[in-house]
């Protein structure tokens, strides 16, 4: 067909629904995609993610040259205002017209808000785009309590949610119990302690009666039917959607809880389709991602004229994404005839129905081994001769036993077939590439494990490739540091050129910049254009634009001397925020970057590369020195072995400790290096974490001396430096090779002397105090604006020693 | 570029004070704009980002885009659109004279 006679088609609406349509559909008709929001299509399945800190362009379903390079004419921000079937004419909000010989409505849904009294209070919200995480993540801030109303799914994540946030919440459910729709009672009767587990208050069989409000309109409680009542100052209301319906009902068509179609997906119009939260089928609105992809791919049939139109239905599945609850459900929870497992101690349950001897619904709670393959059973109403045995042997079954048409991924409906040959066919490498390429795993992404192993199968247990430094290039980290040795780069620019890394999207410059310094021992040529902005100015950006000052004060300890030139720093700058951090020093915050170079001036104290992927602190605790328990010197240690590294940049940022006991007050376990004094000599634990992640460190050795300590932890630190990806912690390189590879490295005294050597060449050639640059600067306008000069330093003040 | 009447260029700075990809901002009646020194020639936008008015001059600059330092959204320097999304920055004509730079308002 040529271009000029292909169909043209018109799809409204840019949710997970239109965007797969498009995606069935490109290359095989002209496409236009009219977007209501003023987004590309993104993934809402992962919304959440924007309550604890993701941005939207991380849940973007495909970027923009996706839709250029398949030839869809995107419109963002048009919400269809009009539609009129029968002359093949859409036409949006602002008035453009869009003509089209076929359209899809995929409109989607809004959150359903219950007409309970009071329910419009400030503070209420639901939980179902964008500018509601918004508005939820800034009412956390200083919330005290917070209620969810619905405990199905989507009420038990914000709660987690929230949780995660800090905030104290309940969940209020109307019903005895949780989940109703997808679980029985039993299997919802051990998920509700394990969601308390998570610090979440449960309260079932609570209708709620009236939200009540202060003097201010601002919610303050809610009541319920039983007259008690729940003190809370912010409410979720997560208890269903509503299909939107408008636009379809205005242009005549068949409308009822959804918008009506039949087996073709067709509306009472025949040029008009709807696909997903939109349509309803047979009676059945689905709420859920999965039945969407299957009703696209048989609208993008119907559309092309080919094959058999015919949607019959989708079963329902679904995976609950909270951390440390496994819970996925398929098809019915309860009737026909049943199979049970269930493990008492460790809350674990497992159930398979069965109907006319067909597979008809499937539980699985706190074990989900085999979940694809009794989901794919269920979905196909496999024929179940023996239940008892399909239950258990699933929890055996490996990837390779599952049937090529089995979906691994439900959030983007990806089947096992067509990741293998993905995998084959473009000679895919790693995880990251075959979730690129497949999308099979980029939704919620726990159905990322079976993708890797999926890929060790094709790949005959061989190791994954590892992730790229610039995967605009395809190239790794061993490559290109190859490339430095073999050519003798100096600097980013020369890699550029040799091998084209950083050319493109520039995104990885700071990676490679490191990468050309630590193989060059700091003997580069340093090029600013290639560093995050904190390290062109040696402080951290803020929200505002501002920078923040964190001085270096070794292992915690600091002076009167030095906190008096704090406190006169502060002063003189008007510094709107001085705080003891959580890495046990002091931080000016809301410096602008032209006071930068007289602020250093005037405190006399080196950088403590707050800013950087660098060494960043030694936390102590006070040890020998003055604690009745204390059993090694820690404040001496911690301060030696802090000005050993300070001054070296790493793969990422590296936070040390060193406890002067087991009670362990510097929190050295779960640092990235942590040194605890033990009866007859130290222990030196890698690889530990207590941010975003928390893990205990491992334990790399016991060693007998302070120094011994020392030398360890150098001896590690450089292993960390040359081995690790750019961007990776301690936590996760140790926790991907495995403790025994790096003991294989670092206790080996050969390979331990070498490491040792090339510590030492990196650290003599770097200056363990960039503020230096204050007195020679790189350029001209390092510290201010082309209106603007830097502010003049200050001599240098009294007992400043840097 | 269009032919401007003479006169319409105003004077922002010194070229040498913005080194190789990278930015420096200057304030313009109408707001900051960011100048851009790029390998073959010169860029300048609006400073701030449409997304929460991150300092655009402060960004990595790369295949004729900059990315905003606080959440990484990305522009076209050229066309002042946002790669992968629906944000537009204004644009401005730049210029080099004698070691100057001078801005179109
Ligand atoms: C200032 C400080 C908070 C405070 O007031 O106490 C702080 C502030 C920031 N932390 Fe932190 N962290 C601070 C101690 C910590 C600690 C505690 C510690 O160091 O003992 C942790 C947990 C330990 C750890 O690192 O695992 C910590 C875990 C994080 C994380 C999570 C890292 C992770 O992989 O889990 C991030 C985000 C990241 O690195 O991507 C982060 C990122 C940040 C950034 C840099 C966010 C950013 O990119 O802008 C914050 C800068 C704020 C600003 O505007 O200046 N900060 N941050 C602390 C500075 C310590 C210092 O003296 O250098
Ligand atoms: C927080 C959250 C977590 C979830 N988690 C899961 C999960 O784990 N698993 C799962 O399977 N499902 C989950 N879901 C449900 C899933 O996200 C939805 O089923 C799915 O996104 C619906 O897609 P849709 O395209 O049909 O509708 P929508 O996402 O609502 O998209 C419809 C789009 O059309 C636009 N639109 C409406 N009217 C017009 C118009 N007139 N003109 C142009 N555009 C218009 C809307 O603005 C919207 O952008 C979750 C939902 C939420 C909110
Ligand atoms: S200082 Fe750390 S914990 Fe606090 S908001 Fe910033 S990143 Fe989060
Ligand atoms: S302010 Fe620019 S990306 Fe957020």
């Amino acid at each position: 067909m040529s271009r000029d006679e292909r169909l043209e088609v018109l799809v409204i609406g840019g949710g997970i629904a239109g965007q797969s349509v498009c995606e069935e559909l490109a290359g095989t008709a002209t496409i236009a995609l009219a977007c209501a929001e003023p987004h590309l299509p993104y993934d809402r399945v992962n919304l959440g993610k924007l309550l604890t800190g993701a941005t939207l362009g991380e849940l973007q379903l495909r970027p923009g040259s996706w839709y250029a390079d398949h030839d869809i004419d995107v419109h963002v921000d048009a919400p269809i205002a009009a539609l009129d079937p029968a002359a093949g004419v859409a036409t949006t909000a602002a008035g453009l017209e869009l003509s089209f010989d076929r359209a899809v409505l995929c409109t989607g849904s809004d959150a359903l808000v219950p007409p309970i009294a009071g329910i419009d209070a400030m503070g209420v919200e639901v939980f179902r785009g964008p500018a509601d995480c918004e508005r939820i993540a800034s009412a956390a801030t200083g919330c005290t309590h917070a209620a969810v109303i619905g405990g199905g799914l989507l009420g038990l994540e914000a709660a987690y949610a929230l949780a995660t946030l800090g905030v104290a919440v309940s969940v209020v459910h109307l019903m005895d119990r949780l989940m109703e729709r997808q679980l029985d009672a039993p299997a919802a009767e051990l998920l509700a302690p394990a969601i308390a587990q998570l610090g979440v208050d449960v309260r079932l069989a609570h209708a709620t009666e009236e939200v009540l409000h202060d003097a201010g309109g601002h919610v303050r409680a809610l009541r319920f039917a039983d007259g008690t009542q729940l003190d809370c100052d912010l409410v979720v209301v997560a208890v269903g959607i509503r299909p939107q319906v408008a636009l379809a009902r205005e242009a005549g068509l068949e409308v009822n809880r959804g918008i009506v179609v039949d087996d073709a997906l067709t509306t009472s119009h025949p040029r008009v389709l709807a696909v997903g939260e939109c349509a309803e089928h047979r009676g059945v609105v689905h709420g859920i991602v999965a039945p969407i992809h299957d009703q696209a791919a048989i609208a993008a049939r119907v559309l092309r004229g080919d094959g058999d139109g015919v949607y019959t239905g989708s079963v329902p599945t679904a995976k609950l994404k909270v951390m440390g609850i496994d819970l996925v459900t398929a098809g019915d929870a309860e009737g026909g005839h049943a199979v049970v497992v269930r493990d008492e101690p460790s809350g674990a349950y497992r159930k398979l129905v069965v109907r006319d001897g067909r597979a008809a619904g499937a539980v699985l709670l706190g074990d989900i081994r085999g979940a694809e393959l009794l989901l794919d059973a269920v979905r196909t109403a496999a024929p179940v001769d023996d239940a008892l045995d399909l239950l258990s042997s699933a929890s055996e079954a490996t990837a390779a036993e599952l049937p090529d048409a089995a979906q691994v991924c439900n959030c983007n409906g990806v089947c096992k077939g067509e990741i293998v040959d993905a995998i084959r066919e473009q000679q895919l490498g790693s995880t990251q590439e075959v979730v690129a390429v497949t999308r099979a795993g980029a939704g919620c992404g726990s159905c990322r494990p079976v993708v890797s192993e999926l890929l060790a199968i094709e790949r005959g247990g061989a190791a994954e490739e590892a992730t790229y430094l610039c995967p605009c290039r395809k190239q790794t980290r061993e490559q290109l540091a190859a490339c430095v040795r073999e050519h003798d780069l100096e600097s980013v620019s020369d890699l550029s050129a040799a091998c084209g890394a950083g050319r493109d999207c520039g995104a990885c410059k700071p990676g490679l910049a490191y990468l050309v310094s630590e193989v060059r021992g700091n003997r580069h040529r340093e090029e600013r254009h290639a560093r995050f902005i904190n390290d062109r100015v040696h402080a951290n950006i803020q929200n505002d634009g501002s920078f923040s000052v964190v001085p270096r004060m070794r292992g915690g300890v600091t002076s009167a001397d030095e906190l008096r030139r704090i406190a006169d720093v502060v002063d003189r700058y008007e510094i709107p925020m001085v705080k003891v951090t959580g890495g046990q020093r002091i931080d000016l915050l809301g410096v602008r970057k032209e006071q930068l170079p007289a602020i250093w001036e005037e405190l006399g104290m080196p950088s403590g590369h707050a800013y950087a992927k660098a060494v960043r602190t030694v936390k102590t605790c006070v040890g020998t020195d003055f604690c009745r328990f204390g059993l090694g010197d820690s404040i001496r240690l911690g301060i030696d072995l802090e000005t050993a590294m300070e001054g070296l940049y790493t793969p990422h940022k590296v936070k040390s400790a060193v406890s002067g006991c087991p009670r362990n007050c510097a929190e050295a376990y779960v640092k990235d290096i942590g040194l605890v004094a033990v009866e007859g000599g130290w222990e030196v634990y890698v690889g530990g974490a207590a941010g975003g992640t928390v893990r205990k460190g491992d334990l790399l050795a016991k060693v007998d001396t302070p120094d011994d300590a020392k030398r360890l932890a150098l001896v590690f630190l450089q292993h960390y430096r040359e081995h690790a990806e750019y961007h990776e912690r301690s936590y996760g390189y140790v926790e991907r090779v495995g403790i025994d590879a790096i003991r294989a490295s670092v206790l080996d005294p050969e390979n331990a002397a070498a490491l040792l050597e090339r510590y030492r060449i990196a650290r003599a050639a770097t200056d363990p105090d960039p503020w230096r640059e204050r007195h020679d600067p790189v350029s001209p306008k390092q510290f201010a604006e082309l209106d603007s000069e830097p502010e003049p330093l200050v001599g240098p003040p009294a007992g400043a020693a840097t | 570029m269009t032919a401007l009447a003479e006169g319409t260029w105003v004077d922002v700075g010194a070229a040498r004070d913005v080194p190789l990809m990278e930015g420096r901002s200057v304030r313009l009646a109408g707001g900051r704009v960011a100048i851009f020194r790029l390998p073959d020639g010169w860029a300048a936008v609006e400073h701030a980002c449409p997304h929460k008015g991150g300092p655009l001059s402060d960004g990595i600059v790369g295949d004729r885009c900059v990315t905003c330092p606080l959440h990484n959204w990305r522009f076209d320097l050229d066309t002042g659109e946002q790669i992968g999304g629906g944000a537009q920055l204004r644009t401005f004509q730049v210029r080099e004279r004698e070691g100057r730079l001078e801005l179109a308002t």
